[in-house]
């Protein structure tokens, strides 16, 4: 089963998809997916890992970390399905990052990784854009960085912990303006969400709508306004999101 | 009338390090250094997530496996209205007002990556008593801190050493992340950090903003 929060004309539904991914809204009817406006379906904070495959870290000139490398985002940086991203003026290198999100359920204080999956209610997708101009080596990666305005798409909408047989088996892709341009495997991750779970919640309590995006294989490239950028986990759901330049952004009726 | 801050503030927390002069120049002979090659920049943020809200007269719990716990005492802005790309001079108008926060953190040897483990465990940042309305406050840059454990002075500092003034941090946050009504921004906590431990009651008073109080007590 599917869930995802959408808007309607003035008003917040959350809502089921079928099967054919047609939007059931709580009145019963089905509309195409291009007839809302994709909410993020969750609203919590994001514990993000940077470096956690190995291919990538290498791309990085990293090596691969022995702890995981966490950094947080704020609902800020969210936006939805179908949604805009802004790619500031004046920057060399602003690349997407295709990952796997576990949404968290329930509240997890000293969960240990065997029971992790309980604590899961479901699993979506991000868009973790990054621009690397404005890294800096404080709290690297810096929320300049990593927790710009609507820079963080997630969605479309939630897939059941159920519904995904094996979360480290999972084929990972991205297309800009539909060449394929990123592709890797979950197979691939150092410290897979069970782990994750565990580490996290051995020094603080997780909450429900709280998401842990895991972090993106090898294959990054630049992003311009005006492309069209998908990034999909199999089984859990394709994500597509359009760039646009820092003033078309800004002209948006807030 | 003063409103508690947890009606107030219930938006999303964000934190300034380094912002006061005197912590900042002390570290920069190894900010030259690696890994950081060049002082910073931009602001140095973090976010302090769900778990760490806490509140005046509340426990504050050590850790269990954890060594040193250190408070944070600092001045908390309370944003009144959505603020995006908005320029120093008008960034007062989007301020609710005050109040006080006690940043706990582990202690931090490293800036390099973010202070995750170090500062958003539960309980790990008590604010308040109340929020204090922006016009209370004649100039929130003259303001005095002072942190007191079982009633001894130990840390203090004062708001004219903010590398950074409140307009200037609205500026330059707003300029890629919107404020919304709610968030807390924490300007950040004076050179000087001490330890405590369990049993230890930690006051953070600052003029005009009264005094937060919290007992240090143990996991169980």
């Amino acid at each position: 089963m599917k869930r995802a929060r959408v808007r309607v004309g003035n008003q917040v539904q959350d809502v089921l998809i079928d099967d054919e991914n047609k939007v059931v809204l709580q009145d019963g009817k089905r509309v195409s997916e291009d007839s809302v406006e994709w909410l993020p379906p969750a609203n919590g904070h994001m514990f993000a890992l940077g470096l956690n495959y190995a291919d990538h870290a290498a791309e990085l000139d990293f090596k691969a970390p022995e702890e995981p490398l966490v950094f947080i985002k704020a609902p800020n940086t969210y936006t939805g399905h179908r949604g805009v991203t802004w790619r500031p003026d004046n920057v060399d290198y602003m690349h997407y990052e295709c990952e796997l999100v576990a949404v968290i359920g329930k509240p997890a204080r000293n969960v240990k990784r065997e029971n992790a999956l309980e604590y899961v209610a479901g699993y979506t997708v991000c868009n973790d854009y990054a621009i690397r101009d404005y890294l800096e080596n404080y709290y690297r990666p810096n929320l300049r960085v990593k927790n710009r305005d609507a820079t963080t798409p997630v969605g479309p909408w939630i897939v059941e912990t159920s519904d995904i047989d094996n979360p480290n088996d999972l084929t990972i892709r991205t297309w800009i303006n539909g060449e394929l341009k990123q592709e890797g495997t979950t197979a691939d991750m150092i410290f897979d969400i069970p782990y994750l779970i565990e580490y996290l919640s051995g020094f603080m309590t997780l909450q429900p709508g709280d998401m842990i995006a895991t972090g993106t294989p090898k294959g990054l490239a630049d992003v311009k306004p005006g492309d069209e950028v998908t990034v999909e986990v199999e089984g859990v759901g394709r994500l597509t999101n359009t760039i646009v330049t820092e003033s078309q952004f800004f002209k948006k009726p807030a | 009338m003063p409103r508690p801050i947890e009606e107030v503030a219930t938006g999303s927390i964000f934190g300034v390090a380094l912002n006061y002069r005197s912590l900042l120049d002390s570290r920069l002979d190894e900010f030259r250094q690696a890994p950081y090659k060049t002082p910073p920049n931009k602001p140095v943020l973090f976010i302090k997530t769900e778990n760490t809200r806490n509140g005046n007269e509340r426990p504050m719990v050590f850790p269990a496996g954890v060594e040193r716990i250190q408070p944070g005492p600092a001045v908390g802005v309370v944003i009144g209205r959505k603020a995006s790309r908005v320029r120093p001079e008008d960034a007062m108008d989007y301020v609710a007002g005050y109040t006080i926060v006690n940043e706990f953190s582990l202690p931090e040897e490293s800036y390099y990556r973010p202070a995750v483990k170090a500062k958003c465990r539960d309980g790990f940042c008590p604010m308040g008593p109340d929020l204090v309305e922006a016009d209370a406050i004649a100039d929130p840059g003259n303001l005095s801190i002072q942190l007191r454990v079982n009633g001894d002075v130990r840390q203090e500092g004062h708001t004219s050493d903010w590398v950074r003034t409140i307009p200037e941090l609205i500026g330059e946050l707003t300029e890629f992340m919107t404020l919304n009504e709610g968030d807390v921004l924490i300007t950040g906590t004076p050179a000087g950090r001490v330890d405590v431990k369990v049993g230890d009651r930690v006051e953070v008073e600052i003029s005009g903003l009264g005094r937060l109080v919290n007992t240090i007590t143990a996991e169980h």
